[in-house]
């Protein structure tokens, strides 16, 4: 099997001490794999947001070993964590985060430039992300001329762009009417299938479908299906596409 | 489900036999809800008796009383009444008043109801398998490709299930937020009674209020 490109092993985050202290997270066990999406749900302060900083390298896990293509993020010093996060993670939010002075090809490029890349080369790789993402005729437009639908595939473009492996989105449906978010979930899942890794936090059940797997959040711990905490086995398992964990 | 009416619309486009009557229907709303040869030929034989569809008499024998026995053969169309009761269906919406029974809400409510059973357990349980259908949906309607209205009417109807599945995953949230927050005003109401009601988008929070009323319900 297949390195996981994310993979999280009793990861534990807790927020405040003593009597106050909250378990965001308590003792998750997670992988990702390559063509892999895996959607997340559960109630606000599940735990589902800081499930998704940690992974993205945002926030720091206070027991238990997150890796990312498999670097352990524990051994790195903050500018080797940036530059991992650079490399190999995307991030999709709910409101696109793009930088309306830019066009969309240069809001794709802007990942691959603040690592180095020649503006050349990035210009190239954007336009090549901007096709696979179906848009190729917008590399030129601006955010502000563009479709809600639309930017979102730019910054599912943007989260690709180059070699990065792992994708996480955050509500990416959520500022997007019903037949919009399909065809953008549309897009996101085809990414996946080409060889990315997903992670998906929604609260839309029919946007979470997409997925390969679901898992629920309960309190910081994912549940099976009867509520209580699952077993790292059952979770580790590569479900076949369609199942829940 | 009104097979009845189904049968009146196909028929409204043209004069049709029973079996093909069975295949349009099936094959316009993707095989979703299969119908057997002898709902088709009942259903037809009561439109007959209501005088809303009559059998297309024959040229040969001119006998326009057709017995059951060949219905197989013979082709159906509107009377005039017929035809009035088929455009009424597309401009009356589907009443909604009475509730189907549904065993998940009946289930979910006797779970409240009933000591000893694990009701959180039960919406978990529930969601899983609700998950599962909608993955299965999910994946069929992407599947689909909709280049004809015959792909388009099942990807609709598949879109129905989606969101019924959707409906329920959300009723589900709500049920479990529901039972936490009564579970929570339960154990700190009889104390002093305050009630400091807070705005509340959060079910985990062990800082609940006590004062809601929604409380009430579920004791």
């Amino acid at each position: 099997m297949t390195t996981p490109v994310l993979s999280l092993r009793a990861v534990t985050r807790t927020h405040g001490a003593g009597e106050n202290a909250v378990h965001a997270l308590d003792g998750v066990d997670l992988d990702v794999r390559a063509g892999e999406l895996v959607a997340v749900m559960g109630p606000s302060g599940s735990g589902k947001s800081t499930l998704l900083n940690i992974a993205g390298g945002l926030d720091t896990a206070d027991a238990g070993v997150v890796e990312i293509a498999g670097t352990p993020m524990s051994g790195l010093g903050p500018k080797q964590r940036a530059a991992l996060r650079r490399r190999e993670i995307g991030y999709v939010f709910q409101d696109f985060n793009l930088v309306p002075a830019l066009t969309a090809a240069e809001n794709v490029a802007l990942p691959l430039e603040l690592d180095g890349v020649s503006a050349r080369r990035a210009r190239k790789a954007a336009l090549v992300a901007l096709g696979e993402v179906e848009i190729p005729e917008l590399a030129d437009r601006f955010p502000d001329d563009m479709s809600g639908g639309q930017r979102q595939r730019v910054a599912i473009a943007r989260a690709l762009v180059g070699r990065r492996s792992l994708v996480l989105a955050d509500e990416p449906t959520g500022a997007l009417d019903s037949v919009t978010g399909e065809a953008v979930m549309g897009v996101l899942r085809a990414r996946v299938d080409a060889g990315a890794a997903g992670l998906l936090v929604t609260h839309e059940p029919r946007f979470a479908a997409w997925a390969d797997r679901t898992i629920f959040l309960r309190d910081g711990v994912v549940v099976d299906g009867t509520g209580r905490r699952a077993d790292a086995e059952s979770l580790l398992a590569a479900s076949p596409r369609g199942g829940t964990a | 489900m009104s097979v009845r009416h189904g049968l009146m619309a196909l028929l409204a486009e043209r004069p049709m036999h029973g079996y093909q009557l069975r295949q349009e229907f099936e094959s316009r709303t993707g095989g979703t809800w299969p119908l057997n040869v002898g709902q088709v030929y009942t259903t037809l034989q009561r439109l007959v008796r209501d005088g809303l569809v009559t059998p297309v008499p024959q040229g040969d024998a001119g006998a326009d009383e057709v017995a059951a026995d060949d219905a197989g053969t013979v082709e159906y169309q509107l009377t005039d009444a017929g035809r009035t009761e088929a455009d009424a269906w597309w401009t009356t919406p589907v009443r909604r008043g009475a509730p189907a029974r549904d065993e998940l809400a009946i289930k979910l409510a006797l779970a409240v109801t009933v000591p000893g059973v694990d009701v959180r357990a039960v919406v978990q349980l529930q969601r899983t398998e609700t998950m599962r259908g909608l993955h299965d949906y999910t994946r069929l309607r992407s599947a689909t490709q909709v280049d004809g209205p015959a792909e388009l009417a099942f990807s609709l109807v598949l879109d129905n299930l989606v969101f019924q599945a959707e409906a329920e995953m959300r009723w589900l949230d709500h049920v479990e937020a529901r039972l936490a927050r009564a579970a929570h005003a339960r154990r700190t109401t009889p104390a002093d009674g305050a009630t400091t009601a807070t705005p509340s988008d959060t079910t985990a929070a062990p800082t609940r209020t006590t004062g809601d009323t929604t409380a009430g319900g579920l004791r």
